[in-house]
């Protein structure tokens, strides 16, 4: 018994899982994650009311109108109050009118051109969301988005003016290089991380640097951007490469909203009705039940950020074919880092997803007319999306805001503050009760709505 | 110190975990709370001490009413808690994890670590415990870690100490020094809740016994009564204790390990050169205490971690080459240890749950290259098996989390006897199951035996053991002590589990019973009469 080197008979429980401090973090993120796609509908919708509540104190702060009726709030409170809800209304009156339907317009056509608007810049947003969201659901943090659609929109984009091949051949030529280009941006961070073990989040991200820089570098070489000038822009995407316009010339909108239903439904039917999503789900859920069930995890991992790059990369290569036509550095905006914002308020499934992409894409459309009528910066609207994500991450605090019971179903009452105490005086006797008292079953109730 | 609940009340949103309990711990008591997993024993020790507030109901502490805000003002008013997992951390010696929290310190906050090793002398010499104050705790056995949780409960000077579960991890002669120490604590006027679902100890050990069922006291009575009694006092109806089972009519050997080696990911030897066989329609148990290389032998056969050396041979097959998934589809049925982490996904769906590990199998998937789950398909074969398996649940499409334990492992059962197999393994098939679930679980596994199947559990408790097993091998830090029959006493299984071979086993449990043994004894005696 003074043996120490050997493990086993000192610490029972211990012996069956010494994957080290990265395991467990990993453990930690994956939970983390499956929390975040599991925020109530209720959440995200009071999010974006949270959001649009900050964006409006911001407004107000901005608006020179209403600093100035505010100089004499004491003397006559009515005036800044008034003002206050005429800025407030015309700001997001535009934003309206730019997202959705225009009755101001003077046609009809321009009246729902806002909403076509919307639909476009939404494209790849959804998408880029749909690979963002696909990941979220297998359990990784694919931060790669921003690299993925550079690669999806530069093999897409010169494929498109790079060869000659006839309407319909070309473009379908060209969709599919992009989605090759993001998925083996996306297949690089895959297989590191399934056979290495390589943070995908680490990967991804260095992976979005190197496709930024790779992409400047291709624009500096004639034999890809093929224009004659020095201008770091490529050549125009032939005709028979374009995805064509859905509502005749007075519109942007194009093929790429249809591929973008087909890809929502498509992910549908992966996630939820597919075996291979069956493996994504499993290794999202519990990866050591998946292997234990005799899935293939190495393998799975790989497949997920394979397929998500290539959604990506299909929203570059639409981003490309049907609105920009051109490459440039800066193709792909920051649409990578929206996507995960889609994700994160799509709640990680394909129909949220689609629907959070057109929310967005409406802020995108709307902030602009936004800007222009009312001199509101555009910025707002990045205000909005970051508060909104900022809500969803921590779903307590809008809990806290609206004075909704806890995720849990316990009541908020002064004993929760009592355990928290509890917990940080002597935090590992109290976590430890806590698993106890959920393994021995204690509290069935509990544990198995917080599974929820 | 006298401890009273009046009426103590905990719930969980609509879940009462405790419903009005009272009971008195007299000074110098041992007094045993039994009840089967699940029944709120750990809740109720949890609000004692200080980690849950009561909903209703108070506490009282010599008659005078308390409340704690958490651990901290438990400890104060002279509470002590071992846990059944321990808090200790590795790599601190003794005297350390004594002092840990509640530091002595000389001016200038500098640590007086000698005052802190004399308080560690001083009471491991007053019950005599035998603890060297700078042993690490990572070389120390779990006996005696164990022990360092008790010198780290008295130098708070507790009055009252609750021990939660505390035989778990203890061989059988380990549990018998446990009692001793128990019995001089109770001498020395402390007051000891000994919380347990083992009627055995209950019955050596305690002066009272309250059982509780369901979060309410049921009864108390005295270790007077039966194990039977007990047993139904618990459980609520009577039991069966022992699973009747027809004698084993093993056929050829058809699954046998040869010099098996598992190192753990830090290079550590796990499973050291072990060889077992199995025949046909025979169940060999592995008996042990948790954490001697039995989950890793398991995990070998399974395929999930790469053994070093040695073979797998089931049906003159080597398994070696084969993936976890061929081997399940070969005919290899496994129940992991751990339900919730190895055993099912808790977000997922007792229909998913279900074809966890056939989900891409025909009839459950369909289209090109088997592609496509087919819904309907698993969801009524799910509902059919769990029907079979008498799973209580609100339906087939409700997250597995909302089963209860025992629930859960008989969909993990369904599942794993729904092909046909050629080798049946579980590891600890029954941990934190209720008795009603255990039954069912031993009931299953004999069945498949008498299928002819050849059977693997592994089993860290002894009771299990005798009640499944045909042969029991004994695993002691990763090798087999000695393969025996299940006629086997008690006292020799306990020395083999702490690594002493057979033959020298055998010696000294002849010349010394474990006071459990005794009571056994003695209880047969009397049931005799």
């Amino acid at each position: 018994m003074t043996d120490s080197g050997s493990q086993p008979g000192t610490s029972p429980a211990q012996t069956s899982k010494q994957e080290g401090p990265w395991a467990e973090a990993e453990g930690r993120l994956s939970r983390a994650l499956r929390d975040l796609g599991q925020t109530s509908w209720l959440v995200t919708v009071l999010s974006v009311v949270v959001a649009l509540v900050v964006g409006a104190v911001l407004i107000l702060g901005a608006n020179e109108q209403v600093q100035g009726s505010l100089s004499y709030f004491f003397a006559q409170p009515t005036d800044f109050l008034e003002t206050s809800f005429q800025v407030l209304r015309e700001a997001y009156s535009s934003l309206f009118r730019g997202a959705v339907f225009d009755w101001q317009a003077s046609s009809v056509e321009r009246a729902i051109r806002p909403l076509t608007e919307t639909m476009v810049y939404s494209v790849p947003l959804i998408l880029a969301g749909l690979g963002i969201a696909i990941g979220f659901r297998s359990g990784m943090l694919n931060i790669g988005g921003q690299g993925q659609i550079i690669l999806g929109a530069t093999s897409a984009g010169f494929l498109g003016y790079a060869l000659s091949l006839p309407v319909g051949l070309h473009v379908l030529l060209a969709l599919a290089g992009g989605i090759i280009g993001g998925a083996i941006w996306g297949g690089i961070a895959g297989v590191l991380k399934a056979r290495t073990g390589a943070n995908e989040v680490i990967v991804t991200i260095m992976l979005n640097n190197i496709a930024i820089y790779l992409l400047a570098w291709l624009l500096k070489q004639e034999w890809f951007k093929q224009t004659g000038s020095n201008q770091p822009l490529s050549s125009s995407v032939d005709d028979s490469a374009q995805l064509f316009s859905l509502l005749g010339p007075g519109f942007r909108l194009h093929a790429g909203f249809l591929i973008a239903i087909l890809a929502t439904v498509f992910v549908w039917w992966l996630l939820e009705r597919s075996t291979i999503g069956f493996e994504f789900r499993a290794i999202g859920e519990n990866p050591e039940a998946a292997r234990t069930a005799g899935i293939n995890v190495t393998k799975a991992t790989a497949l997920v950020l394979i397929v998500a790059g290539g959604l990506a990369g299909l929203g570059g290569a639409a981003h490309v074919l049907g609105t920009e036509y051109r490459i440039a550095g800066g193709i792909a905006g920051s649409l990578g880092f929206d996507a995960i914002t889609v994700a994160l308020l799509g709640r990680s499934k394909p129909l949220g997803t689609f629907l959070a992409g057109l929310l967005l894409g409406g802020l995108r459309a709307g902030g602009v007319l936004m800007q222009a009528q009312t001199g509101t910066p555009i910025d707002i609207v990045l205000v909005l999306q970051a508060v909104i994500v900022l809500m969803i991450a921590a779903p307590p605090l809008v809990r806290t805001i609206f004075f909704l019971p806890r995720a849990d179903g316990r009541p908020r009452l002064r004993k929760n503050r009592r355990r928290a105490q509890a917990g940080g005086a002597d935090e590992s006797a109290s976590r430890e009760s806590t698993l106890a008292t959920a393994s021995s079953g204690s509290a069935p109730t509990t544990t198995q709505e917080a599974d929820k | 110190m006298k401890l009273e609940l009046r009426g103590v009340t905990k719930r969980f949103g609509s879940f009462t975990a405790n419903d009005r309990i009272s009971l008195t711990v007299e000074p110098g008591e041992i007094h045993a709370l039994l009840g089967e997993n699940g029944a709120g024993k750990s809740t109720l020790m949890n609000t004692i001490y200080g980690l849950y507030a009561p909903d209703e109901g108070e506490i009282r502490l010599d008659d005078e009413p308390v409340s704690f805000n958490g651990p901290g003002d438990a400890v104060a008013a002279g509470i002590g808690m071992v846990h059944q997992h321990f808090m200790l951390i590795p790599v601190f010696t003794v005297t350390e994890s004594v002092a840990l929290g509640y530091e002595p310190t000389r001016a200038a906050g500098i640590m007086d670590m000698k005052q802190a090793r004399e308080k560690v002398l001083e009471i491991s010499g007053r019950f005599g415990f035998d603890v060297d104050p700078d042993a690490r705790i990572e070389d120390l056995p779990v006996g005696a870690q164990q022990r360092v949780e008790i010198i780290k409960a008295l130098s708070r000077d507790a009055k009252v100490l609750i021990l939660d579960e505390p035989t778990a991890v203890l061989t059988p002669q380990e549990t018998d020094e446990l009692i001793t120490i128990m019995g001089q604590l109770r001498d020395s006027g402390t007051s000891i809740v000994f919380i347990t679902h083992k009627l055995r100890e209950v019955r050596a050990v305690a002066d009272r016994i309250t059982v509780i069922r369901r979060g309410a006291v049921v009864g108390e009575t005295t270790p007077k009564s039966t194990e039977t009694e007990l047993a139904g006092l618990m459980v609520g109806r009577e039991v069966n204790l022992t699973t009747a089972k027809e004698p084993a009519v093993p056929g050829d050997v058809s699954f046998s390990v040869q010099g098996l080696t598992v190192l753990s990911p830090m290079d550590k030897v796990v499973v050291d050169n072990v060889d077992l066989e199995v025949r046909r329609g025979e169940i060999l148990v592995i008996a042990g205490v948790d954490g001697n290389g039995q989950s890793e032998l398991a995990q070998a056969i399974l395929g999930i971690r790469e053994p070093v050396a040695g073979r797998i041979l089931l049906d003159d097959q080597d398994l070696a080459p084969l993936s976890v998934k061929q081997r399940l589809a070969a005919g290899l049925g496994f129940v992991p240890e751990d339900r919730s982490t190895d055993g099912v996904i808790g977000a997922f769906t007792v229909t998913e749950n279900y074809v966890l590990d056939m989900y891409d199998t025909a009839p459950y998937a369909g289209g090109p290259g088997n592609v496509a789950l087919r819904l309907p398909v698993m969801r009524k074969a799910a509902q059919t098996q769990a029907e079979r398996f008498d799973v209580r649940m609100g339906s087939v499409d409700a997250p597995i989390s909302t089963l209860s334990g025992g629930n859960q492992q008989k969909v993990v059962l369904a599942r794993e006897m729904s092909r046909d197999l050629r080798l049946f393994v579980a590891s600890q098939p029954t941990r934190g199951l209720d008795v009603g679930s255990i039954e069912f679980v031993h009931r299953t596994v004999i069945e498949e035996r008498d299928k002819g199947t050849p059977c693997v559990i592994v089993s860290t408790e002894l009771d299990e053991a005798l009640n499944l097993a045909d042969r029991i091998a004994v695993m002691y830090r990763g090798r087999i002590v000695g393969i025996v029959p299940v006629t086997t006493s008690r006292d020799v299984l306990g020395l083999m589990m702490a690594g002493v071979p057979l033959e020298e086993a055998k010696q000294q449990a002849a010349t010394h019973h474990t006071m459990l043994s005794e009571a056994d004894e003695m209880a047969e005696a009397e049931e005799n009469k």
